[in-house]
């Protein structure tokens, strides 16, 4: 497993509206590209240098594919780098359909089986 | 020496601006003029203080740092500060700003730490996001002083204790009474008191846990450090919210001030959290 992995999926496509839009539109494609054109290279910003060793388990990567922040919840992917994305992609069209924060009170009602327990750690 | 004019502690709720001034009025949440009220008034705590620079504090919510290399305490030291990232614009609708900076008081501000054992990182091309721009928003919007920004880790676990925050205040505190300077300096600082994001706490009709929030705004409110040690750890702050920890820059900022009380005290609850609004002014009050 890697939570770092993901965090930084997380960051840099919450961080690119680009890639951002491509995330919401084909979840399963911007996966792949960007672990090509971002994720293997060396830290956030590197163009040349890359990392040879890290990459998603199956179940983050099915969990980014499917924007299922339950799992990435209980993985212990950062809980601001999840809610942040899952509400850019979100929380118009919820607020549309169903008023503000709407999209906001689904994600916690999805997530309340922890109410109580000490949650996945996101420490590294 | 230089004058510590003030000290503020705040939350800092990036939707201050969008809840109310950039939504329509008739569409706006009923608490926004209770809560601009509440904010301009707390602003007059700092425009009495009659600043000529502030030291700010707050947290970089992965926008510039990352795991990849992410400082426990940072300054920056540089002229100018560009704030406002492109998903605080998204999300918040905070505008960009430029802020000048102070070097000199970097510099002076960066030895002084390395000499009593804090080993900061420095940056040079520092972006502010919403932890110091939210309170230039609401206590200072002309943004027109110097700042020198100070990060904390307050977000990417492992964290400094508790204690290691009161510290530090203590020692930004001691390091602004030696600068050779007559210029009057205002510490400004932001952070949480219970929060809860990305659980299942998150937006609830109040912040997670009211109980945690009264007692910690009464523990600032009367200088009351030794409660705060007493009572907060890294487990319990979890235990009020998953955010929670933002409180230990509220902590630092009280460390700036001394275990003093303070001056002015305010607080709002709104939806999902408790905002609170105080200042102490260690040199005496100037309203």
């Amino acid at each position: 497993m890697s939570k770092y992995y993901v965090n930084k999926f997380l960051y840099q496509v919450d961080g690119n509206p680009l890639l951002l839009a491509d995330y919401k539109a084909d979840a399963a494609a911007l996966l792949v590209r960007w672990e090509r054109d971002y994720g293997t290279h060396l830290g956030i910003n590197h163009t040349i240098e890359r990392t040879s060793w890290l990459g998603f388990t199956d179940r983050e990567r099915q969990a980014l594919i499917e924007h299922d922040y339950v799992t990435l919840f209980e993985l212990g992917a950062h809980f601001f780098l999840c809610l942040t994305i899952f509400i850019a992609i979100y929380d118009d069209d919820y607020a549309a359909r169903s008023g503000p924060l709407a999209f906001q009170r689904e994600y916690a009602q999805k997530l309340s089986h922890w109410i109580g327990k000490d949650y996945p750690t996101v420490a590294l | 020496m230089a004058h510590l004019s003030a000290v503020l502690a705040t939350t800092h709720h990036p939707f201050y601006l969008k809840a109310t001034q950039l939504t329509p009025p008739e569409q706006r949440m009923p608490q926004a003029e209770e809560w601009r009220r509440k904010v301009e008034a707390y602003r007059e705590t700092l425009t009495a203080a009659k600043p000529d620079l502030l030291v700010m504090v707050g947290a970089d919510h992965f926008h510039q740092f990352f795991a990849d290399n992410y400082p426990t305490f940072l300054i920056g030291k540089q002229p100018k500060y560009d704030a406002t990232f492109y998903n605080e614009e998204r999300e918040f609708g905070i505008p960009p700003f430029l802020l000048d900076g102070d070097e000199d008081l970097s510099g002076y501000m960066l030895q002084g730490l390395l000499d009593r054992g804090f080993d900061f990182s420095v940056s040079h091309e520092l972006k502010i996001d919403h932890s110091i721009i939210c309170p230039i928003i609401t206590t200072r919007p002309d943004a027109d002083l110097p700042i020198v920004p100070i990060y904390t880790n307050i977000f990417a676990p492992p964290l400094p204790s508790p204690k290691r925050f009161w510290d530090l205040g203590r020692a930004i505190r001691s390091i602004i009474d030696e600068y050779p300077s007559d210029r009057r300096i205002a510490a400004v600082g932001s952070g949480h008191l219970s929060l809860e994001l990305g659980g299942p706490r998150q937006f609830g009709e109040t912040g997670p846990d009211p109980v945690f929030d009264r007692k910690a705004i009464d523990w600032l409110a009367s200088g009351d450090i030794d409660a705060i040690l007493e009572n907060v750890t890294h487990e319990t702050m979890a235990g009020a919210g998953n955010a929670t920890h933002g409180f230990m820059d509220l902590i630092l900022m009280m460390g700036i001030a001394g275990p003093i009380e303070a001056a002015y005290v305010d607080e709002l609850d709104l939806f999902h959290t408790r905002e609170m609004y105080m200042t102490w002014y260690p040199e005496g009050d100037p309203r």
